[in-house]
């Protein structure tokens, strides 16, 4: 058989494709069964969504409202042409996700909440909320059963980062806390991952 | 022997009823009209169109999530608008599982089941009255105002909709709460119909300067009556530069651009009314003609109707006229044309017709009189491809059920928010077009009003003992 240079070439094409299919798949073996535990992903889920926060609180809602004064936030954001209040912001977004169908879920809640739907409600939500007050930059994590699925529930806290937190929580008529600081823990997020 | 021939002939019998009945069910699926299948009768809101079945039911019968697919297409983006008080959100929501398991809102066919006549009552809701006391029969908690209100006052008594709350949240109220019966400044808003099509013209590069009968353009083997033009003219089609070819040579899909059609469709209109053919299409006036039926007649209307006048296809041109393209036409004479419940009767007796009147008659202001259209296809403000418009609400259905939905976009142009809320608790004055003073009176924006001062006087005293 004579050994053209483009049967060579067809040959070293079909030899670097299989190789890369084989790495490929060994890539893609390698993560699933190295996988991530349900607390890495509560967490990564989590630094996102605090770092996400905390940029609209502070660059948006504080310095428009409280440094340049040119924007009101309001609750009723739309009749007020206003700007969302940070926890209605957080709110949409968890409400946009289950929308989409996404498998966890994640709210904020309080001990002191302004809107008592957003009360703990479940043990573990009860539980949480106490831990993280009581033990400043720890997390908690608990699995829980709820409507018979199991879930990993993940539990942080929820530190006022600018006055527009505090002064807003402080004189709102409906707060059953008038007296926070900044840093103080005002709530926690609580993300939850299905586990069945 | 006489049994086994009776044994025959009953065999013969059962055999014969089963052809019957199979060849009569089998005729019901070949046909295009399919109501032999309904399984009951189906909802005012849906009735027009219960031989679309697969407008609901998709073309497979693919069940549940099939149907609620069908519910989120027509009514999602409305609750969207209203900022729905309950979304699907709140009931997927592992931490309200138990509120779920209770009732189960992930479908809006838990509470608004269709073709069950016998549990079906106001606006489509086949869930017993007392649905808000399964997640709220502990309010009192928190609102110590509502101590020993009956489980069915929540949505029945003018204070709270399950759905659309946007005139009835607490804020709300509290900001409202000391407005008089009729603002000094009553006034409904006034349509702005040329910031749109100045754009519109310009980019499709039409004309806009105003056409005298002589400049009516149509095909010369085309006959048209001399009446015709001259209505034609009067309208602000030929003042805006719209000849008859604009419309009569529309393209219409499947239609070549230059064929001349007698009798265009509603989607000639489209071009330049895309969000009134919208509207229209969503409301009961063209639902129908939405799902490709046949349009809807007067005479299978489910309302009090006049009987008499059936119209060939209800479309854009039945209330607005095929050449004269009257809006006030069509703001109360084809309303009245047509309906002849005892809402409608009265309205001529109305204070809201005598402000019409005055208004025409140039005796006050423009804006001030009320039509049909004004509270039932009402002027709304709407972002359309960049520019604010305020176009009519061609969905005449929209503001209907629960009828607190007319206030903040209807009433509170020229009424206060108390008394919108009454005005529109009373079915008699409702009947007699508004014709004297609420009989009722809804004590929403009082409690809301107490509570306001009880929590600032809490308020005060906490800031006194820090």
């Amino acid at each position: 058989m004579k050994f053209t240079p483009f049967k060579a070439q067809l040959a070293a094409l079909a030899l670097t494709s299989s190789a890369l299919a084989v790495v490929m798949s060994g890539c893609s073996n390698s993560t699933a069964s190295t996988g991530i535990s349900p607390q890495v992903m509560a967490d990564s889920l989590h630094a996102v969504m605090a770092a996400d926060r905390t940029v609209y609180t502070k660059k948006v809602v504080n310095r428009l409202v409280k440094e340049d004064k040119v924007i009101k936030a309001s609750e009723h954001w739309q009749d007020d042409k206003a700007l969302p209040l940070p926890a209605q912001m957080f709110r949409f977004g968890a409400e946009l996700v289950a929308e989409k169908g996404a498998p966890f879920s994640y709210s904020l809640l309080s001990l002191w909440p302004i809107n008592k739907q957003n009360a703990p409600k479940t043990d573990a939500e009860k539980e949480g909320l106490e831990y993280i007050k009581d033990n400043p930059g720890e997390n908690f994590y608990k699995e829980e059963v709820l409507g018979g699925t199991k879930y990993f529930t993940a539990v942080y806290p929820d530190p006022a980062v600018a006055p527009a937190c505090v002064d807003c929580h402080n004189d709102h008529k409906d707060t059953p806390k008038s007296d926070f600081k900044i840093g103080d823990i005002m709530g926690g997020v609580v993300i939850r991952i299905p586990l069945s | 022997m006489a049994t086994a021939l009776k044994k025959k002939w009953i065999w013969l019998l059962w055999l014969m009823l089963n052809l019957v009945l199979g060849s009569y069910y089998a005729w019901g699926l070949i046909k295009e009209e399919k109501s032999l299948y309904l399984p009951g009768e189906t909802t005012s809101g849906h009735y027009q169109i219960e031989l679309a079945c697969d407008a609901c039911h998709g073309e497979t019968f693919a069940g549940t999530d099939a149907l609620q697919k069908a519910c989120v297409k027509c009514h999602g983006a409305e609750l969207k608008e209203v900022d729905d008080s309950h979304p699907k959100s709140k009931f997927t929501d592992p931490r309200n599982a138990d509120r779920t398991a209770i009732l189960d809102a992930r479908t809006c066919l838990t509470c608004h089941k269709e073709h069950a006549p016998q549990s079906t009552h106001t606006m489509g809701v086949t869930l017993p009255d007392d649905f808000c006391a399964y997640c709220h029969s502990k309010i009192e908690k928190d609102r110590p105002s509502h101590k020993g209100m009956a489980f069915d006052t929540c949505a029945n008594a003018g204070c709270h909709n399950f759905h659309d709350n946007k005139a009835l949240y607490e804020d709300f109220l509290v900001k409202h709460m000391d407005e008089p019966e009729t603002f000094e400044t009553a006034q409904i808003p006034q349509r702005n119909f040329m910031v749109f099509y100045e754009d519109y013209s310009k980019r499709k590069d039409l004309s806009i300067a105003p056409l005298a009968k002589s400049d009516a353009k149509f095909p010369g083997t085309v006959s048209v009556a001399a009446e015709i033009i001259d209505q034609w003219a009067t309208t602000s089609h030929a003042k805006r530069g719209v000849n008859c070819e604009a419309c009569h040579k529309g393209a219409e899909p499947n239609t070549p651009v230059a064929a001349w059609s007698d009798k265009p469709s509603e989607l000639t209109c489209k071009s330049c009314h895309e969000l009134e053919l919208t509207g229209f299409y969503a409301g009961k006036h063209g639902m129908r003609l939405a799902q490709m039926l046949p349009p809807m007649q007067v005479s299978e209307a489910r309302q009090i109707m006049n009987t008499e006048e059936t119209h060939d296809a209800l479309s854009c041109s039945s209330c607005h006229g095929a050449h004269e393209y009257s809006t006030q036409t069509a703001a109360v004479d084809s309303c009245m044309n047509c309906h002849k419940d005892d809402h409608t009767l009265a309205y001529k007796k109305s204070k809201h017709f005598e402000l019409l009147q005055q208004e025409l008659n140039g005796r006050v202001q423009q804006g001030s009189g009320v039509s049909c259209a004004t509270c039932h296809l009402p002027r709304v403000q709407q972002k359309h491809k960049g520019i604010e418009r305020i176009v009519v609400q061609h969905n005449q259905n929209r503001n209907l059920r629960p009828n607190e939905k007319m206030i903040r976009e209807v009433c509170m142009n020229c009424h206060g928010l108390g008394f919108s809320i009454d005005a529109l608790a009373d079915p008699k004055l409702i009947a007699n077009n508004f014709q004297g003073k609420p009989g009722k009176h809804i004590e929403s924006i009082q409690m809301a009003k107490i509570r306001e001062i009880e929590q600032a006087k809490k308020k005060a005293l906490e800031k006194q003992n820090q």
